[in-house]
């Protein structure tokens, strides 16, 4: 197996051009996280013209609602949560220069054809491995939406988190790709 | 009379969704190991690497496995002998989810109208079921259950014609189209028979049992081998990456059904196969 790639957000097209379906990254730096109620918001803003909240360009979004966080504790567990919820919201935040997305699960067409479009990449994380992932987050501070609660955007700092690439800009598929190699066919 | 004073049961109610949460019973772990050891695919073996890791994480510093603690699914079984005192039985229960969720810092994730949508803060209701059986004993079974699974889940009414063949289709066709959603290697609950409600429940309750044991009936366990062994030639495997590991195990209950039906449900559940069962 390869060693995973390093990777330090913000994320360029540059590197992205570099990154293949299959390829096992190792992210540390700043992750924005946003789930549902977010992202509903950040795209009822955009389409009344107004800015968000928070950049997005070059960053990377990590789909995730963590645990409360237990006393002397920085977060809970905190794996990746259904990406395909976020669908309808992502083409627009792409437009808006987001680089990547860290989830689980599929995406759906529209979704895999702006990540060409804009240049960008769908990441998977190891779902419910939350316990394991709370070992990589150093720091989280919230920096939209605090009514929320713990579906506010928080920034989260990383170090090390471990993710694998499923969609690239080339239109690699490892959820298509992984399967056919594996698949058992009578 | 034997007799029970609620508020026990509150406290063990309490216990049971921490422990779940917290620490998976042996019978996942072995299943975990064995799946690390069958897997083919080297990205599927470091995956499987990663649970076992995740579980010793979880149990040592008391943090959930999954951030998505769930709702709580809760079995009873009363025996109809015992005599409970101390106020209401399914309240002393939502007390103990309401208890254990807060104590242990897990995620509240019920909301209280499904059309409204707005945050119950406290994780409950639990969905009970109840049972009332002979004895005096009272048993208490916590399954949280995580949306990533449950949402792939399906239930079909078959024609009695498609018999088997048409049973084994539609599992086969559920996990299929679920693909890496609901966080393979799952554990399969199948309910075959009965109506609706009684095959959707069936299927909820066969993931009570440990992991792997058999259906004591052998041509039903037969059966459930046989899914399995179609099931992991799909490729899906772990977290849908590709690989020969995409069910734990296939748990299959069936019950008699009206001469015109076939119920059939599937009720996936992720790896993180959480239960806990205490007896009062
Ligand atoms: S499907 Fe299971 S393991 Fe995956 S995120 Fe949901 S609860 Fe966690």
């Amino acid at each position: 197996m390869l060693e995973p790639v390093r990777i330090t957000p913000p994320l360029t097209g540059e590197a992205v051009s570099g990154l293949r379906a299959g390829m096992r990254v190792l992210i540390s730096g700043k992750l924005l996280t946003a789930r549902d109620a977010a992202h509903k918001k950040m795209v009822a803003l955009l389409e009344k013209g107004e800015e968000l909240p928070v950049s997005l360009t070059d960053q990377i979004i990590y789909y995730v609602g963590p645990s409360p966080a237990p006393p002397g504790r920085v977060i809970g567990a905190c794996g990746p949560t259904t990406s395909g919820r976020m669908d309808v919201y992502t083409p627009a935040l792409l437009a808006q220069g987001l680089r990547g997305m860290i989830g689980k699960g599929f995406r759906s067409p529209e979704v895999l054809q702006a990540l060409q479009a804009h240049h960008a990449v769908y990441f998977g994380a190891v779902g419910g491995a939350g316990a394991l992932l709370s070992k990589c987050v150093q720091s989280a501070r919230v920096v939209a939406y605090p009514e929320l609660g713990p579906e506010a955007v928080y920034e989260l700092t990383v170090s090390d988190f471990p993710a694998v690439v499923i969609n690239d800009i080339y239109g690699g598929d490892l959820y298509r790709d992984g399967r056919r190699q594996y698949a058992v066919h009578k | 009379m034997r007799t029970l004073d609620c508020q026990i049961v509150t406290e063990v109610t309490s216990r049971l969704c921490r422990e779940a949460n917290f620490v998976l019973e042996p019978d996942v772990i072995s299943a975990l190991g064995k799946a690390r050891d069958d897997e083919i695919s080297t990205t599927g073996k470091d995956i499987l690497e990663k649970l076992h890791e995740n579980a010793a994480i979880a149990a040592r510093d008391r943090i959930p496995i999954c951030q998505d603690t769930g709702i709580a699914v809760v079995f009873v079984e009363v025996g109809q002998e015992l005599r409970l005192t101390g106020g209401s039985l399914e309240e002393a229960i939502t007390a103990g989810v309401r208890d254990g969720y807060a104590r242990g810092f897990l995620r509240k994730s019920v909301v209280g109208d499904p059309l409204v949508r707005k945050n119950t803060g406290d994780n409950t209701p639990p969905v009970i079921h109840w049972r009332l059986v002979p004895g005096d004993r009272l048993k208490i079974s916590v399954l949280p259950k995580g949306a990533g699974s449950e949402n792939m889940s399906a239930l079909k009414m078959l024609k009695p014609a498609e018999g088997l063949e048409g049973a084994k289709q539609f599992i086969l066709d559920t996990v299929s189209a679920a693909g890496p959603n609901p966080c393979p290697p799952l554990v399969v609950g199948v309910g075959i028979g009965g109506t609706m409600e009684k095959a959707a429940l069936l299927a909820k309750e066969a993931l009570l049992r440990p992991v792997g044991a058999k259906n004591p009936d052998p041509e039903l366990a037969a059966l459930e081998d046989a899914l399995v062994a179609s099931i992991n030639q799909l490729g899906i495997g772990p977290m849908g990456l590709g690989g020969r590991v995409t069910a734990l195990a296939v748990h299959v209950l069936v019950f008699p059904t009206h001469i015109a039906s076939l119920p059939v449900a599937v009720n996936l559940n992720c790896h993180a196969v959480r239960h806990k069962t205490a007896v009062l």
